[in-house]
């Protein structure tokens, strides 16, 4: 072993934080439900606004610091005006967000240091599902590829493990594999 | 029926291999007791396994305090019989003070110690131990109600052989150690199988020459303790490798049950409209399970690196990836796919329902330290896994966990009655 110690790796995720949040929650499991809101309202054509302001959780009420805005819309290959990225695009920006933040927080808690992480990820659709034209053709992706380039202080094994882990620990990896109950009312 | 209200130091409920190495340790320790045991020695190896069970561990890692297997196959598999032999084989040497045909019906708090209602009778304990099993109940998912009416459900404690299914396909729901063993003998049957596979741990049967269990227990890693692991939370819900004992030594992995023509796909999420709706997740489970078998043949070759001389083992190898399609399918028509029997090998829990004692968490999880309950003294457990070594849920796990828990019910007893203690 080497004389001289290390510096630990500071990818700037507190891990002492989450992992005292989660014994915390041995004790108080309630403190972990969360309810995670947005809002969005049509503009025009296929266009729409959405805006997250506040949260639900620890047992309160939370603000983000502030309003947060995305728009979206539909390409001009759909005969729309693409004013803002597809709903399925931003699906695609919610993967990869979370993953790499799953990547951030798994690499600090090993002690690994990273240089750079980037992620490319590509889905797969066949339109004649939304479009109605192929009842055997299902709505959503077909399959999602994330491809990620990392420089980091560690060899390729542990590499692939930090992907790895960071896929069995994201709430979206979860919420595109695995299906879930969702209600739509007016009103 | 016995009248009255009989009175013991310690009361253990169960007379598997666990209860026995409890009566061992107490009567070293001059404590009175009593084995209370629903049937007779070894009932669930008796009655709640299937046919052609044998046990994970090698013959020779067979060993309770005061007994070790010493017959003419060390590297074999026992079967149940075999088991149930040598439990009472065991239990002629422990000469426990058994009261069998004994159902327990409640243990509750009286005073200082509890009352242990039984269908022959009461008991008064200072002190419970229960050793009652940790794979009574079989687990099925919250989702189970929705399955098809057409569609036969069979836990694994129900399940005795193939020929006693339907004809037809058949969704094994689970990869861990049950789940791979009854979905290879069902699909060899000429049932074709369907396996959902979530989060599992693979291994080879042998690894350079040896016993992959052989290789655990020497490295020391079948020692490690409850108190010494990151997260023991998560280390107690590690599901049983896939390992399979057989004469043939044979590794029974994804790719093995590929290569038969098992079918894999994903972590079974529900039933939508006759549908069974699987998790878009399997490549990541087997990487996670391919990296982790990884992980464990490092810590061995780097063990083996120390302390062996390199011609006297097999050398290093790596198993291939496993072998994913490239998209398995997310959901299957169970009438359509022929498939009329659904096998839940989603794990066992242990049956607490006659503990009435408030030491169960939201979840019904007893809760514990290394065994000792935590918050009424005087009651304890073993036989849970990683109760307090990783080897605890093994029969061998059973004589370091039964001697301490032994030591901890010993001063408990003897500070409140010290004269009574040896």
């Amino acid at each position: 072993m080497s004389a001289t110690p290390e510096k630990p790796a500071e990818n700037g995720v507190n891990v002492e934080a989450l992992l005292g949040a989660r014994e915390a929650l041995g004790e108080t499991p309630e403190a972990g439900k969360f309810v995670w809101r947005a809002t969005n309202e049509w503009l025009h054509g296929t266009h729409s606004r959405s805006s997250v302001e506040g949260y639900f959780g620890l047992g309160g009420e939370h603000a983000h610091k502030s309003t947060f805005g995305f728009e979206s819309d539909h390409p001009l290959v759909f005969a729309a005006e693409d004013n803002a990225a597809t709903p399925v695009e931003i699906v695609l920006v919610g993967l990869a967000s979370c993953l790499t933040a799953g990547v951030a927080a798994v690499a600090q808690n090993r002690d690994i240091q990273l240089r750079s992480v980037k992620a490319t990820v590509e889905a797969d659709m066949d339109i004649a599902g939304i479009l109605g034209a192929d009842p055997d053709v299902r709505n959503g992706f077909s399959g999602v590829r994330v491809k990620y380039d990392i420089d980091a202080d560690a060899d390729a094994d542990d590499i692939e493990a930090l992907i790895a882990q960071s896929q069995k620990r994201s709430a979206v990896f979860d919420i595109l594999t695995n299906p879930t109950n969702v209600t739509v009312e007016v009103g | 029926m016995r009248t009255g209200v009989q009175r013991t130091s310690a009361l253990v409920v169960g007379a598997g291999h666990a209860g026995l190495a409890i009566s061992h340790h107490l009567a070293a320790s001059s404590i009175d007791h009593v084995v209370v045991e629903r049937g007779e020695v070894g009932h669930t190896w008796r009655t709640e396994r299937w046919d052609s069970l044998r046990l994970l561990t090698p013959n020779w890692q067979a060993r309770v305090p005061g007994l070790a297997y010493d017959g003419a196959d060390p590297d074999g598999y026992m079967d149940m019989a075999e088991v149930v032999a040598f439990l009472e084989r065991y239990a002629r040497l422990v000469a426990p003070p058994l009261e069998p045909r004994t159902i327990v019906e409640s243990v509750r708090r009286k005073g200082a110690g509890y009352e242990v209602v039984t269908d022959r009778g009461v008991w008064h304990a200072a002190t419970v131990v229960l050793a009652s099993g940790g794979f009574n109940v079989a687990k099925v998912p919250p989702f189970a109600d929705a399955l098809p009416g057409f569609v036969e459900a069979v836990t694994p404690i129900e399940y005795r052989r193939p020929s006693a299914l339907r004809e037809g396909g058949v969704l094994v729901v689970g990869a861990s150690a049950t789940g791979v063993q009854i979905a290879d003998e069902v699909h060899r049957s000429g049932r074709p199988v369907t396996l959902a596979v979530g989060e599992h741990v693979r291994m080879p049967r042998t690894y350079r020459g040896k016993d992959i269990l052989w290789w655990m227990d020497r490295t020391g890693l079948h020692d490690e303790r409850y108190d010494e692991v990151d997260d023991i939370v998560r280390a107690r819900r590690v599901p049983a490798p896939q390992l399979v004992g057989t004469p043939e030594r044979a590794t029974l992995d994804l790719n093995a049950l590929t290569d038969q023509g098992v079918r894999l796909v994903g972590r079974l999420v529900g039933f939508v409209d006759g549908k069974a709706q699987f998790s878009g997740s399997l490549r990541n489970k087997c990487t996670l399970a391919d990296l982790k078998l990884g992980r464990l043949l490092g810590t061995i070759d780097e063990w083996i690196a120390e302390h062996v001389r390199d011609e006297e083992v097999e050398p290093a190898e790596r198993f291939a990836p496993t072998r994913v399609d490239e998209s398995p399918p997310l959901a299957l028509d169970l009438a359509r796919e022929g498939i009329g029997t659904v096998i839940w090998a989603t794990g066992y829990e242990p049956d607490h329902s006659w503990l009435h004692v408030p030491v169960l968490d939201h979840r019904g999880r007893l809760r514990h330290d290394g065994g000792v309950v935590t918050g009424s003294p005087g009651l304890y457990r073993i036989g849970l896994n990683f109760l307090r070594r990783r080897k605890s849920s093994f029969i061998h796990g059973a004589g370091d966990d039964a001697r301490d828990l032994v030591d901890h019910l010993a001063a408990h007893i003897g500070a409140r009655a010290p004269a009574k203690v040896a």
